[in-house]
């Protein structure tokens, strides 16, 4: 650790990470770490059923229960306009159900006790009579005539159909098709899964009685926006809520929505006048918060003679639960679907969408992706792996021969999307060479022949990620800026608030090290702190990519300003006119005098004792940042397989993943978040399931189930890189913490898809299990 | 029930209901909280702490059950303010990320390192497999426990020297 104290910690740095030092001692202060005085705790009583109307709910013997203060009713929400609350989608979802229940474990009523054991027992002793309904637990279930209507209370809702959406051009694309060589057609369902980070989810509300100010700590990862909501949902004016979000254990998408544990423990607070704390356990979790995925997609690829791709199309079915609540920009009903053209060069595409209710739990988030892109980048990258294989092509030449070119950027989609910036060919080239794609592919024939089933697969995926601009992508209207205070202290250390938040991104390390480079001020000075609504700027937000595509654009901007006062008070203090000063990392000194010098640090104290006559004191700023555009981060990912044709059993013997993501800041933080990455991406493409049997009972509802990669099935990953930096980015950054989710599942099951080929097997949906491998094998009537 | 128990070193006493969890007893009663829950069914490992100096997962421990024994937490891995080698390890190699599954993966480093000072990466990678990480994908924590095996057995080839870290373990 001695060698790295004096290090200034500027970008392109390895620096160790400054959080460290409170979690390695568990002094790390996570939502269920805070009690608070005069604490109570809440426990929410769910739905055993998918559908069911309720026909009473018996509170008394809970009621009668030791330590209990309060047991909380749909009714009772109800009498407070509260029992239903708007989503980030324009729709409605439940608090507390006053009608029916409409999925497996919604919330239904709360007790609040003395102690989380009495607030359990209580729970279990509330009875509610259930009148059972017929279950939906597919788009299709949800088209069928005479399907039950699980959005009944809604004013005009006939039938279970949410929206309606296309992107691109529907006559073009048709054209093209009718004149194509080959089309190349997979129909793919991409399950539900969930992000299930190792912290559930949870809060203290704390609203005081003498003041009217609501605190709620809470696990969010965008507390500005919540502190919005929740004072347009209550009518609680805006400065009397605080939203804190204390070190969060992992959020991929999980902890953006509002849940309604959130609004009843707040509730609930606030009519008893002490502090309630509600954490999930992790069935909870899994059963009723935000969900990933639950895409039914079918792709078609128009080939034309030369193996050039001509056309796309798609349709999507969008399982979307009983409440339409995903988090997105509320421009785009699919989300960022439109990036479904991926790398390559395709005139022209038409794609559309509709979502559907279903009894199953709402608020389909991005796990780990940006709104939708790994849905749609998976369908591109497996569609692309097929059409190579049908037309007994090459998949890494294919893909190169279909590639968008360096210098067609800024290249305009099919869709209409401006992609900023790229290099494809590069990226996957450094990935083949690290593979010896060559050489393996030989060996693959050679081991094919005498039996053994082995494949690779390749993905040459692109992302679209670092929402906004604020023109078209909002928050319930909330233009998706970020923000970055910055105040530089008399003695050269530094205070950085940002709207973003760290669930483990390193943002503490990463931010200083941008001040550290902008500003000058080593990165161990400088503090970064994240998540109180009362002290960071307003900001949307860490979700989608967006913190160092925004919020780093923010810090680097709010540094520069700085960095202009720095340079009129250095002209002051050196006595000489500012365009004669020469800034290098850390000091103002006069062209051709480097001995006349002063250091950030010596202006940051003038700023505050030696001013020139008329400058505000001071060295402090703030920037709101709307970005010009998205960013496009990029890579290839290539997985060699090997196929027990006896068991099923899929063994990842290679993962090689490159990536480029522009400039990294700090590249030990920008692996570690590609490992991670790359182990959810082979958990979604191998294990993890959220699945419903036919009454709608989630199966995948605790960690029994739901199947999470261990280190001990975890592949090793050999990571390598490209730098293509973003031309508006002031940094050349992208945003890295979600390529490797986004762009590795099609990887794995392409590469086992290619071991298959042979067999006449062209679709394994994922998780791609040992049974389902077996099986596939079986119906070609492969035996050992 | 009267519970008394050694945890990190000291000896601490609780009256608790029978059926209260080890690791609600640690982190409500003792205010130890960096034990961690994260699934209530023995599968994460998020509140693996050492009984005895073997790793259990308090979440399906009784507290009365360790009535009388030695407990050890995360909060009793640094010595007079000087982190652990297993506590370097994983700043060094960023073995961490949110932080919220790595008391117990390192309190398991700890146990393997104990009886294995030299283990392979296969031991290792099978030795923290009862312990989920959602972050990291397991490289890094891999190394950081390597890392920690060699300050160990330099610590043991030069016990004067000793792998003592100051406090305030970051930059």
């Amino acid at each position: 650790m001695s060698t790295t104290m004096h290090q200034h910690g500027g970008i392109g740095e390895s620096i160790k990470r400054k959080e460290d030092a409170r979690f390695l001692r568990g002094k790390g202060n996570y939502i269920d770490d805070l009690t608070l005085p005069g604490m109570l705790h809440m426990a929410i009583l769910r739905s055993p059923h998918a559908h069911a109307r309720i026909k009473s709910v018996d509170t008394s013997a809970a009621a009668a229960k030791p330590g209990v203060i309060a047991v909380v009713t749909g009714e009772l929400m109800a009498q407070h306009k509260l029992a239903w609350m708007p989503t980030l989608s324009y729709d409605t979802q439940a608090v507390l159900a006053t009608d029916k229940v409409r999925f497996q474990g919604q919330e239904v009523a709360a007790v609040v006790a003395e102690t989380k054991y009495q607030a359990e027992d209580a729970r279990d002793a509330i009875v509610v009579d259930y009148e059972i309904l017929p279950a939906v637990i597919s788009p299709d279930g949800a088209k069928a005539e005479g399907a039950p209507v699980i959005r009944n209370e809604k004013e005009g809702q006939k039938d279970n159909h949410i929206y309606h959406w296309e992107s691109g051009d529907q006559a073009k694309t048709q054209a093209a098709f009718a004149k194509a060589h080959k089309v190349v057609r997979l129909h793919t369902f991409y399950p539900r899964c969930h992000p299930a980070p190792l912290e559930t989810c949870g809060c203290v509300a704390d609203v005081n009685p003498a003041t009217g100010k609501a605190t709620i700590y809470m696990t969010s990862q965008a507390p500005h926006a919540i502190r919005t909501v929740f004072a347009l949902v209550t009518g609680l004016p805006e400065q009397n809520i605080r939203v804190v979000s204390p070190d969060i254990g992992g959020g991929f998408g999980n902890k953006v929505p509002v849940y309604p544990g959130y609004v009843v423990a707040t509730a609930a607070s606030l009519l008893i006048g002490r502090p309630v704390k509600w954490i999930e356990d992790r069935s909870e979790n899994l059963i009723s918060t935000g969900f990933a995925r639950d895409f039914h997609m079918t792709g078609d690829l128009a080939v034309d003679e030369k193996g050039k791709i001509t056309a796309l199309r798609a349709h999507l079915d969008s399982d979307n639960g009983a409440f339409f609540s995903d988090a997105q920009p509320s421009k785009f009903k699919a989300g960022l679907f439109h990036i479904v053209t991926g790398s390559y060069d395709i005139p022209t595409a038409h794609i559309t969408a509709d979502g559907y209710y279903t009894n199953k739990a709402p608020g389909g988030v991005a796990y780990r992706c940006s709104f939708r892109v790994t849905e749609a980048s998976y369908l591109i990258e497996r569609l692309v792996t097929n059409a190579a294989l049908e037309l007994g092509l090459d998949q890494a030449e294919f893909r190169m021969n279909n590639f968008i070119q360096p210098e067609q950027f800024p290249y305009t989609s099919a869709t209409g999307w401006i992609y900023d910036s790229g290099d494809y060919p590069k990226a996957m080239q450094v990935a083949l060479d690290k593979l010896g794609y060559e050489e393996l592919r030989k060996d693959a024939e050679a081991r094919r022949k005498k039996g053994e089933v082995t494949g690779i697969g390749i993905a040459s995926f692109t992302e679209v990620v670092g929402a906004g601009h604020g023109a078209d992508f909002d928050i319930l209207g909330l233009r998706m800026f970020d923000s970055a205070e910055l105040r530089v202290h008399p003695t050269g250390k530094a205070m950085l608030r940002m709207g973003t938040k760290s669930q483990g991104q390193g943002h503490e390390t990463t931010f200083a090290q941008i001040v550290a480079e902008e500003l000058g001020i080593p990165a161990a000075d400088v503090a970064v702190e994240e998540g109180d609504t009362d002290t960071a700027p307003y900001g949307l937000g860490t979700y989608a990519s967006r913190s160092t595509p925004v919020a780093g654009a923010a810090t680097a901007m709010v540094s520069r300003k700085l960095r202009d006062k720095a340079r009129k008070l250095a002209a002051h203090l050196l006595e000489a006119a500012e365009e004669d000063l020469t800034w290098e990392r850390g000091k103002f000194y006069v062209k051709g005098s480097p001995d006349r010098a002063k250091t950030i640090q010596e202006i940051a104290f003038a700023a505050y004792t030696n001013l020139p006559e008329g400058m505000e004191a001071g060295l402090e700023g703030v920037h709101y940042y709307d970005p010009p555009n998205m960013t496009y981060p990029f890579g290839t990912y290539a997985v060699v397989v090997d196929i027990d044709k006896g068991t099923g059993q899929v063994k990842v013997k290679r993962m090689v993943a490159v990536d480029d993501c522009g400039v990294r800041i700090n590249p030990m933080i920008v692996e570690g978040q590609i490992h991670g990455g790359l182990t959810e991406g082979f958990g979604i493409a191998f294990m993890e399931l959220i699945t419903f049997d036919s009454d709608g009972n989630c199966i995948g509802s605790n960690f029994m189930d739901y199947l999470i990669p261990t280190a001990w099935e975890t592949p090793k990953f050999e990571i390598g890189e490209t730098v293509t930096p973003s031309p508006h980015h002031p940094l050349g950054a992208k945003g890295v913490g979600e390529s490797a989710t986004v762009g590795s599942p099609a990887a794995y099951v392409n590469a086992v898809i290619d071991a298959l080929s042979p067999y006449g097997i062209t679709n394994i949906d994922m998780p791609v299990t040992s049974d389902k491998v077996w099986a596939a094998l079986r119906s070609k009537g492969v035996t050992e | 029930m009267k519970v008394t128990m050694r945890v990190n070193g000291a000896e601490r006493t609780g009256d608790v209901e029978p059926r209260v969890l080890l690791v609600d007893f640690l982190r409500t009663n003792l205010a130890l909280t960096g034990t961690h829950v994260g699934c209530d069914t023995t599968s994460c490992g998020a509140c693996t702490v050492l009984l005895d100096g073997d790793p259990v997962k308090s979440c399906t421990v009784l507290a009365v059950q360790a009535d009388g024994r030695d407990v050890k937490t995360v909060e009793g891995l640094a010595q007079g303010g000087a982190l652990s080698p297993v506590q370097v390890g994983f700043h060094e190699e960023h073995g961490l990320q949110c932080g919220f599954c790595t008391p117990g993966m390192m309190m398991v480093g700890t146990a393997l390192l104990e009886n294995n000072p030299n283990p392979s990466e296969e031991q290792i990678r099978w030795a923290i497999s009862g312990n989920i990480c959602r972050c990291t994908g397991y490289m890094n924590i891999v190394k950081a426990i390597q890392h920690a095996a060699k300050l160990q057995q330099a610590a043991a080839a030069a016990p004067s020297q000793g792998a003592a870290v100051p406090a305030g373990g970051g930059e």
